[in-house]
């Protein structure tokens, strides 16, 4: 019944690194000491100086290897196949990133070596600052924040300054109900109030609703485009023009701008500023949860407020410019993620213009499909043509008591990763599934033919789905213990 | 599958996207690049950094060796292509080593919770702060000017929108330790936390029990910081605070020309739930088998929203995992060892140079060094990449640079250095 | 389910007891099931007070939290210990064991305003 991805295969026990400890064992060397010892008592002074650290590990070299390689099997990944996490744009991570990252003279470069000797780093910065602004159409753009809700709270600062040397920061920001949890956070940590939109019936931003809402106390409104249902927002520039008549400004969450490289630019439709995700959109790996890198472009207006330092090019040398007196400051130490930067440009390199636009091109063909495969078995609240993700709900099903949740456990049985369950969460019971351009239409296929057959068997043996998965090394885990009695470090029994 | 879809054409796809909002162009971005034609591209770029030149810089990025065991590790497909671990049946893997990780930086801190990374230590360090606020209800933050110079700039990034006061308190002019009399005289009963870094940005290690002690009676957190993580393996850990935050860029992870890197996050047990960003637990599977899975995520952005403890979604870690295998190479004996060599090779280098404080110093001190840029430019000529003078952080501190010796340094450089600071 | 006759309650899902101008105020049956496992309460400590129809904590299952609104305003004068280191005795025993906190009511007559177990039981059948 479970059809050809997968099939069972012995998977190595493993115990924690510190249950496997002996006293003495080492997995390192270090040369030879070539100046005179030091006693630490009497250098650093006896209060300074610390007992051997307690049941800290000691192992050998194999034994880290082993202990690392059997812990990777336990783990799904883009390499053993289709991700289809919506929203987390699961594509292919190529590895001529991943070894252009590490050339010695970038990977060694040292933030505060001199200007003359960093030339590379900066054009690699300035190279990427420029095939990100043509992507977006904006003015200026910084590299520095380090993940999206980053870029997000980068860029609600530059709006805070912005209005703030206009006279006052105003209160509110807006965010649609259907945003994504980052974006009131955010709003909330740069010292705003938030205000959910509720969507129109379309799921789209109601531009009633919004001109109600928006007042001389709104300072922006924050939304994704495409939304987080993989539709376009049809009403975008009107939406824009509402703000912009209140003297508020547009923040694009920019995670879903996969769909549009090529096609659209946020530049032409009205915003203001907006982040990119360079480990969504430019295939930077995930790395089982970062890092990633979350550049802010803006428009005219916004770039006196940049964090510092800003890249220039003087007489044919780069340099770093710190004399922003109406700059935010800074937002993390240094220059960004720039390792992370590398990869994202060695990404552009690979496809060039006319590749970038084929693969946005792929992603929204490669969600259609799904769409139109899976319509007849699920239910498609927002039924309506869709670019890089589409969102169906588990009406259906739930009716049967298998919700989203479930039905996302068994599809680990078929050899799949879940698609991203309960969000939006303007879809109730939703599945929202992104393939992104790397996966053939094989692949799809296979994914298609294992969301029918949980379907079917939804209606014939719903035990079979509620009591998944059944084919992992790790059954179904108790996350309510965790959480009512934390232990969240190892202690020796 | 076009066909399927019932479209004629891909362009059809778009027909969503109204006509105003499309580009009217093909992007100006040359075509595709060969992987040959990339690697070359990158290769001479990297060929205008510096190459094949010794380094005395530190001030929160370091020179030390990288296991080759520790890319080995973390360029496996299993783990450089996953997701954050929310599906814990099939990310047993990462929650395990994250697990591992939260443990080994409780055991180096002495404190009783860490959670899985955060961005880097300059954005934890906000974060203990807003921790602090929440904890306490105070206000004012109270950080020591011997913090990391840009770490104290991000920090009043985040906390002026927060209406949160960040006022500064001096170093002792002669020792480079925190000024214990300047603190006195600013904490008040609004203070939410006191904020230091050991060692410091001098290099200088503080007396944390004496700080923590005057944070505490005046009912204030105390946040210890620290930049160079290979300073845990030789000094006290800092028991007395109540928060930990840091930079694990030490611990295997490159350079980079400042990034990514991985900040941690540590605290004591009663401040769990205030605790931001991911934490992994330890419970069951239905078949009574040890598992792992996220936990207590009621704090983070995806479930309170607005009301989050911190805004923090995608972390480091990837980058975590580097630190991760590092630490369980190093192990037990290892990190003592490895920072003792780190301590000795720079108390080499201080011996033939003048220290600037007398307070004891780890792996870095700050040097007296009339005419910093030109001893340094002579240093380039010598193929070697001298100290971050500090007019440019500390107007005051002119005529000095901070330098920084690790095991990956020779004496034989060090020698050379000494040459030239000397003549 | 039977919704205790002498208890009055609120929209957000409340209940409260009142007796000697002391409230004991809890979460009804209804709450604690469309929640699930409750994994962690949030509570004011005794001293705090609280204000009609104002948040004062919270509880939370493994994915959501859900706010408490006081359904009377007042001085807290106890909270319910049992639920810090048990709060799965939200999920056994709501209406019971598991009450969240006693408030010395500063305004006992807006008691009778609440609705009583007849119209709990009609409004949460209207709802779900
Ligand atoms: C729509 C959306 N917005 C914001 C974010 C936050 O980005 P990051 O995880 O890089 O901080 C994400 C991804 O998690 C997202 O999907």
């Amino acid at each position: 019944m479970i059809p050809s991805k997968v099939r069972r295969h012995l998977v190595q026990n493993e115990h924690l690194i510190f249950e496997q400890s002996s006293p003495g064992k080492k997995g390192y060397q270090l040369p030879a000491l070539d100046v005179p010892e030091v006693d630490s008592v009497a250098a650093l002074g006896a209060g300074n100086v610390r007992a051997a650290i307690e049941d800290f590990p000691e192992v050998s070299e194999v034994e880290v290897i082993r202990h690392f390689t059997r812990l990777s099997t336990w783990n799904y990944a883009i390499d053993l196949g289709m991700y289809p996490l919506g929203s987390c744009t699961m594509k292919y991570n190529p590895r001529i990133n991943e070894a252009v990252a590490r050339i010695e003279g970038l990977a060694w470069a040292h933030p505060y070596q001199p200007e003359s000797l960093s030339q590379g780093a900066m054009e690699v910065t300035e190279r990427l600052e420029q095939a990100l602004l043509e992507i977006t159409g904006l003015d200026a753009i910084t590299l520095q924040p380090a993940a999206g809700a980053h870029g997000e709270l980068t860029g609600i600062l530059l709006v805070r300054a912005f209005l703030e040397a206009q006279g006052s920061p105003r209160k509110r920001i807006l965010t649609p109900d259907s945003a994504h949890g980052t974006n009131p956070a955010t709003a909330g940590i740069a010292g705003y109030e938030v205000r959910n939109i509720r969507s129109n019936d379309q799921g789209m931003i109601d531009l009633e609703e919004l001109a109600r809402a928006v007042d001389s106390d709104v300072a922006a409104l924050m939304v994704t485009n495409p939304n987080t249902l993989g539709v376009f927002e049809e009403n975008i520039v009107k939406a824009a023009d509402i703000l912009h008549a209140k003297g508020a400004m547009v923040y694009m969450d920019g995670a879903n701008m996969n769909a549009l490289v090529g096609i659209a630019r946020p530049g032409d439709f009205g915003i203001d500023v907006m982040h990119l995700n360079l480990h969504k959109t430019f295939s930077t790996p995930h790395g089982g949860g970062g890092p990633g890198g979350g550049p802010v472009a803006v428009r005219k207006h916004l770039e006196p407020f940049l964090p510092v330092p800003r890249l220039r090019r003087l007489n044919d040398a780069l340099t770093w410019d710190y004399d922003r007196p109406q700059s935010i400051g800074k937002v993390k130490a240094f220059y960004g993620n720039f390792g992370v930067l590398v990869r994202a440009l060695a990404y552009i390199y690979a496809h060039g213009g006319p590749g970038l636009r084929n693969a946005t091109v792929d992603a929204v063909l490669n969600a259609n499909y799904l769409r139109h495969r899976l319509r007849p078995y699920f239910d498609l609240p927002y039924d309506r043509p869709n670019m890089h993700e589409v969102v169906f709900s588990d009406d259906r099903q739930a009716a049967k008591g298998v919700r989203t949740g479930d039905m996302a456990k068994r599809l680990i049985d078929y050899g799949f990763h879940p698609y991203t369950v309960s969000f939006p969460l303007i879809v109730h019971g939703a599945l929202m599934i992104e393939p992104t351009e790397t996966e053939s239409k094989r692949e799809l296929d296979q994914f298609v033919e294992a969301m029918i057959a949980i379907a079917s068997e939804v209606d014939d043996e719903p035990q079979t789905v509620l009591t998944a998965p059944h084919m992992t090394r790790t059954t179904k885990v108790d996350e309510v213990t965790a959480a009512r009695k934390p232990i969240v470090r190892w202690r020796p029994a | 599958m076009l066909a399927a879809c019932g479209l004629r054409s891909a362009n059809e796809l778009f027909d969503q996207v109204p006509a105003a909002a499309r580009i009217d162009h093909a992007l100006n971005i040359a075509p595709g690049l060969s992987e040959y034609e990339i690697a070359d591209t990158f290769r001479a770029l990297a060929a205008k950094n510096a190459v094949g030149y010794a380094s005395f810089l530190g001030a929160g990025v370091y020179s030390h060796y990288r296991p080759v065991v520790v890319d080995t590790i973390v360029s496996r497909g299993e783990f450089l292509t996953s997701y954050t671990p929310y599906q814990s049946e099939i990310s047993q893997g990462t929650l395990t080593t994250i697990f591992e990780f939260q443990t080994m930086i409780c055991q180096l801190t002495g404190m009783d919770v860490a959670n899985a990374s955060m961005y880097d230590g300059s954005t934890a360090v906000p974060e203990t702060a807003m921790m602090a606020v929440r904890v306490t209800k105070r206000h004012r933050i109270l950080v020591a000017r011997s913090v990391h110079p840009e770490y104290r700039d991000v920090l009043r990034t985040y906390a002026k929108n927060q209406g949160l006061p960040v006022d500064e308190f001096g170093y002792d002019d002669e020792s480079g330790k925190v000024d214990l009399g300047d603190l006195d005289a600013k904490l008040t009963r609004e203070t939410a936390c006191v904020i230091i870094q050991s060692p410091n940005f001098f290099g200088i290690v503080e007396d944390t029990n004496a700080i923590a002690e005057r944070a505490h009676a005046h009912g204030a957190l105390l946040v210890y910081t620290f930049a160079e993580a290979v300073s845990l393996g030789l000094l006290e850990p800092p028991r007395a605070a109540d928060i930990v935050a840091g930079e694990l860029q030490s611990y295997a992870i490159s350079p980079s020309y400042g990034g990514p890197f991985a900040g941690i996050m540590a605290a004591k047990e009663q401040f769990i739930r205030q605790l931001p960003g991911r934490l992994v637990g330890e419970t069951k599977d239905t078949n009574g088998n040890r598992a792992f899975c996220l936990t207590l995520a009621t704090r983070e952005q995806h479930i309170r929203r607005e009301k989050a403890t911190s805004n923090i979604c995608t972390n480091q870690a990837l980058i975590a995992l580097m630190a991760t295998v590092f630490m369980e190479l190093y192990g037990k004996q290892g990190l003592r060892e490895l920072a003792t060599q780190n301590l000795a090779k720079s108390r080499y280098l201080a011996s033939k140079l003048k220290p600037r404080f007398n307070g004891p110093s780890f792996n870095e001190f700050v040097a007296i060094a009339p005419g910093a840029d030109e001893i340094n430019r002579r240093l380039l000529e010598r193929k070697i990449i001298g100290g971050l003078p500090l007019a440019r952080f500390y107007p005051e501190l002119a005529g000095t640079m901070l330098l920084c010796a690790t095991e990956m340094t020779k004496r034989a450089d060090m020698d050379t250095l000494a040459e030239v600071f000397n003549s | 389910m039977n919704y205790p006759e002498k208890y009055r309650y609120t929209k957000e899902h409340e209940w409260v007891a009142l007796e000697d101008g002391i409230a004991t105020i809890g979460i009804t049956h209804h709450a604690q099931s469309e929640l699930g496992d409750i994994v962690y309460v949030d509570l004011p400590k005794p001293g705090a007070s609280v204000e009609k129809g104002k948040t004062f904590g919270s509880v939370e299952s493994v994915k959501a939290v859900s706010d408490i609104y006081a359904p009377v305003g007042g001085e807290v004068t106890e909270a319910n210990d049992l639920l810090a280191t048990k709060p799965e005795k939200l999920n056994e025993d709501p209406h019971g064991a598991a009450w969240l906190i006693r408030v010395r009511a500063s305004n006992p007559e807006e008691f009778p305003h609440l609705m009583d177990a007849a119209e709990y039981q009609t409004y949460v059948g209207a709802e779900s």
